[in-house]
């Protein structure tokens, strides 16, 4: 076959397709109709598609969800007190009975109620040395190490959040000086720092907060929170002044810039809310941190005043009897490595879903 | 759009600017890096001044210390005959000279809306009384970039590249300023779209009477689209004539070669055009040749070229050049 | 046999929002010793069907169905084995960004000798003259002395020609351009350009230029190929696509962009936006953008047409001609 008949052939197969009604030019509405524009989403609405999508991501985030409603709501209800020794009711002679109950046991004077066809709520984790149930305590200990990473994770924020904007937006000379403070904080070595300045605080908040509303907190909370005002908002501070830095030279800061745009504009509407995202996620991850150095605290005894529990020192009172008790460390331990481990996964899902330079 | 037509009455007029960057060369050790190095021209009221040059001229520099987003180091600019000085100089002269980006993409908030971007000018100098006198301002602004207005709710990560760039021009449009620079508004897009962007730019000029100063690298655009074209190396202004004249007719041997280096679309012309080879790499802006800066380039430089800078003068009417050696190899 | 032959290729990306046919039917053979052009826009496709040919897809890219044969061999699902030696040794790419592609830890030497030592038998010694040698066909002077530079004392045109020395280091049948001149300056450019197509003469390997410059394709290809939204709107030789195109996204591409004796009239622009992948029409990709846009257009796509036998186009617009006999 030539060239020119192969051409024909062609041109003949394709024109059988076709009618002369088909070669009308097509009208505006027609060529509109065969493109529309795809539903409107933001990358806020992206982000969370992702995260759905994570499952890892999503089962981390309920269970926190369940953890932390627990911790809120089932003291509320809870026939036991964290604080009440239930061996001594007022009025009442001790009733050592009360005391280290094994899971679902009953002191003599409960099985005695029990055995009138009384119902009385069990101990689902029996109770501690001192009478008290332990269930509460676990739960109550999970609230307070839940409230000091939460805190303390915003404490770090606010105060990584203005140093390091203003560091990374003013440069020069302020840039230098935050940031050898910074490295500074850093090259100290942090447990030793920690443990110092909670032993210390320890002794000079006690006596500083006789009598104030603060007392009922304690001092060694308080200590916490100001040691992690001290210490840790250094990352978050080189974190927040690397994201404002590289967001500094994105071309629409030059185009707010051109159109007359102080720097307070430029960082309230173009800086920060660029790098929300990271914050947040950054701050989900120091939760978990913050949560582990409250428990190591607690556990070396620098932690929260008794009677108050904290899971770290659940763990540790556990020490005392772990040959006899030894759910009794390994329940807040448990508890520990779930919350972590829950806020470490749903963090990474986070970042996975909002952080725009991991998914291109 | 001929010369003739527009008004000479200097709109703007750049003299002896220099922009000098500290750049760290070691401990407590800084060399100045000279991304624009003493360039006088003026911008007539109407006309599109094209300026061309290759990567690290000082073009892009030269563009965003007119606006005054940089301090200039020295010299002057001079808007309608008056020097800009104070902060409030500067403050007003941003509700007059505005500025469209090269990239469409990072030049828009990823976290506003269209409206909001388009509307930032307004906000920044108060330039409305009533939430709905805002609304509407962009919504016409909005039409008049040729903009569905059904969009201005949406984010401009949804928009195709040509139809950022035009948001972008919708916000360089929005203190209704009577210039506009221009930073390579059409080299980031498609070429099927740098057309409508470029016929639109033009439509603007002739509704609203504006004056661009068009800062590219692709010379057949820039041509297309400028009255006169200044061409620039390393922070320099090398040559400055009419844009026919400059293209049929490069004076300076840097334009020439960058002129003869443009791929032509069209087969047999590409094939036939001689090419003047440059050998060896444009220097470093830090240590930039003494004397003329090209003459480390140039195919005619001469052992004058090196001892000193050839002056920027006009060797014919309304043409500048800065070349020793204009008449010789010329003629 | 034509060297290579590509043939239905189809190759798509798999994302969160859908299946991304980045490329849609895409044929196309590559004699010896010929320049072909692909141009086309951000997403028409064209960077795909060559990273597709190298199997050098990136995350979720997958070549759906088609046929590459190398030679005569295939190459879609030939497995890893096959590809590593096909690789580098019989198609070499380049790609935009000299800046990227070069390890900053190594010396040009180094990197160069790696290149020639995995896939030749040569020693260590006629490794680093074959270097030496390359260096000095893409007009690097001094080749023996900036074997032991680093990439950073390179400049962007340097480190290009240095990427091109190795893509040939071992003496491919066919070199992959992708942009490669797209992050250069001009000046710059027109050397780079200069020197593929010395070299090409000189070795004679075919080379599969990628770009969207139309005056690039115009100064170096043999062949062209146009393509839109993933498929191939026309391809023919150089001198039939500039200059008798027929397909009306050709048309418009050609109209919309200034030219050398520019008369200060408008542009032509193509109106509207480019397709978005993920939400692809019916009929052709091109006609909502098309101003001669007919019924069938909306209705379903034109297959390939031989307009003569150095010319095909997908359009409509032809059987039409052909149809009413104009």
């Amino acid at each position: 076959m030539t060239e020119g008949s192969k051409v024909n052939e062609n041109i003949k197969n394709l024109s059988m397709q076709v009618n002369l009604d088909d070669f009308i030019p097509a009208t505006a509405e027609e060529k509109e109709y065969m493109v529309q524009m795809r539903p409107s989403t933001t990358a806020f609405k992206d982000g969370i598609r992702r995260l759905r999508k994570n499952k890892v991501a999503m089962v981390s985030f309920y269970i926190i969800v369940i953890i932390t409603l627990a911790a809120i709501f089932v003291p509320m209800f809870w026939p036991y007190k964290y604080e009440m020794m239930l061996g001594m009711q007022p009025g009442k002679p001790v009733d050592a009975t009360f005391n280290n109950l094994k899971p679902f046991e009953y002191s003599t004077t409960e099985q005695a109620l029990r055995d009138q066809g009384q119902s009385v709520f069990p101990h689902i984790f029996g109770t501690d040395s001192a009478g008290r149930d332990y269930f509460i305590r676990v739960v109550y200990g999970t609230r307070i190490s839940l409230a000091v990473g939460f805190f303390a994770s915003i404490i770090v924020l606010v105060i990584g959040l203005l140093v390091g904007s203003v560091s990374g937006y003013a440069g020069g000379k302020v840039d230098m000086v935050i940031m050898r403070i910074v490295d500074i904080i850093y090259s100290l070595p942090d447990m030793l720092m920690v443990i110092l300045l909670a032993s210390v605080l320890k002794m000079t908040l006690a006596s500083k907060l006789e009598g104030t509303p603060l007392a009922k907190i304690g001092s060694n909370i308080i200590s916490l929170f100001i040691i992690f005002a001290l210490l840790y908002w250094v990352s978050m501070a080189r974190l927040v002044r690397g994201q404002i830095l590289s967001l500094r030279e994105q071309e629409y800061v030059l185009a707010a810039q051109a159109a007359g745009a102080k720097g307070s504009w430029v960082i309230r509407k173009h800086l920060l809310p660029n790098c929300v995202s990271v914050i947040v996620i950054s701050t989900a991850l120091q939760i978990p941190s913050a949560i582990f150095t409250e428990s190591y605290l607690s556990f070396l005894g620098l932690g929260v005043n008794a009677p108050m529990p904290s899971l770290g020192s659940l763990a540790s009172d556990a020490l005392n009897g772990l040959s006899s008790y030894p759910y009794r460390l390994v329940i807040p331990a448990i508890v520990i490595s779930l919350i972590v481990l829950s806020l470490n996964l749903f963090g990474d899902g986070l970042r996975d879903a909002f952080d725009p330079k991991l998914n291109g | 759009m001929s010369t003739e037509l527009k008004s000479v009455q200097p709109l703007i007029e750049v003299r002896h600017l220099k922009q000098y960057f500290n750049i760290n060369t070691g401990f407590f050790k800084s060399t100045p890096l000279k991304a624009v190095d003493d360039i006088s021209f003026t911008i007539r009221e109407g006309e599109t001044l094209g300026l061309v040059g290759e990567s690290g001229c000082g073009k892009t520099t030269a563009g965003r210390t007119i606006l005054h987003l940089y301090q200039p180091t020295a010299g002057e600019i001079i808007y309608r005959g008056k020097s800009i000085k104070t902060p409030k100089d500067v403050e007003e002269f941003r509700t007059k000279a505005t500025m469209v980006f090269q990239d469409p993409y990072s030049s828009l908030d990823p976290r506003m809306t269209v409206a909001d971007i388009i509307g930032e000018p307004l906000d920044v100098h108060h330039m409305y009384k009533s939430q709905e006198e805002r609304r509407q301002k962009i919504l016409e602004l909005m039409d008049h970039v040729g903009l569905n207005s059904e969009h201005a709710a949406r984010y401009a990560h949804e928009f195709s590249g040509g139809q950022r760039q035009r948001v972008g021009i919708a916000r360089a449009l929005a203190v209704d300023p009577d210039f506009i620079v221009c930073d390579e508004p059409v080299s980031a897009l498609d070429v099927s779209i740098q057309a409508q962007v470029i016929n639109m730019f033009d439509e603007l000029q002739d509704q609203m009477g504006l004056t661009y100063l068009f800062i590219a690298h692709d010379l057949l655009v820039v041509r297309h689209i400028s009255d006169r074209i200044a061409v620039m190396y390393l922070g320099r202004m090398v040559e400055l004539a009419d844009a026919d004249e400059i293209y049929n007719r490069p004076l300076h041997p840097y334009t020439k070669a960058l002129i003869s280096a443009v791929p032509v679309p069209d087969p047999n012309v590409a094939r036939a055009n001689k090419r003047i080879a440059l050998t060896g790499e444009i220097p470093s802006p830090l240590n930039a040749p003494s004397g003329c800066p090209f003459h480390t380039r140039c195919p005619y430089a001469k052992p004058m070229c090196s001892e000193s800078m050839p002056p920027f003068k006009e060797v014919e009417k309304g043409r500048f050049v800065a070349c020793h050696r204009t008449e010789e190899i010329n003629s | 046999m034509a060297l290579l032959e590509v043939k239905d290729l189809h190759t798509s990306f798999f994302t969160d929002a859908g299946e991304v046919r980045a490329v849609n039917g895409v044929s196309f053979n590559l004699e010896r010793g010929k320049i072909l052009g692909i141009v086309g826009e951000s997403g028409s496709g064209k960077s795909v069907t060559a990273y597709s040919i190298m199997q050098i897809l990136a995350g979720t890219g997958k070549i759906v169905s088609g046929s590459i044969k190398l030679d005569g061999q295939e190459l879609v699902g030939a497995g890893e084995n096959v590809m590593k030696d096909v690789r580098g040794n019989k198609i070499s790419i380049i790609f935009q960004d000299p800046m990227t592609s070069l390890n900053p830890t190594y010396t040009i030497g180094q990197q160069l000798m790696e290149a020639i030592l995995l896939h030749t038998d040569r020693n260590k010694q006629q490794s680093w003259d074959r270097a030496v040698e390359m260096l000095r066909l893409v007009n690097v002077n001094e080749p023996e002395k900036r074997m032991k530079q680093y990439p950073h004392e390179f400049s962007g045109g340097m480190r290009q020609r240095v990427m091109i020395a190795m893509a040939l280091a071992c003496e491919p049948d066919i070199l992959i351009a992708d942009e490669p001149t797209t992050a250069l300056d001009v000046t710059i450019q027109a050397g780079i350009l200069e020197l593929m197509k010395d070299i090409q003469k000189q070795i004679g390997m075919a080379i599969i230029m990628i770009t969207h410059d139309l005056g690039v394709v115009a100064q170096l290809c043999d062949e062209v190929i146009v393509m839109y939204a993933g498929g191939i709107c026309e391809q023919g030789t150089a001198e039939e696509i500039f200059y008798n195109p027929c397909h009306e996204y050709t048309k418009g591409l050609l109209r919309s962009i200034p030219t050398v004796d520019d008369s200060g009239e408008k542009l032509q622009p193509i109106s509207g936006t480019p397709i978005d992948l993920l939400n692809m029409p019916k009929g052709c990709p091109f006609a909502p953008r098309c101003d001669n846009a007919m019924k069938i257009c909306m209705r379903a796509r034109c297959e390939r047409m031989e307009i003569n036998d150095k010319h095909a186009a997908a359009c409509w617009m032809n059987v039409r001609k052909a149809v009413k006999g104009e």
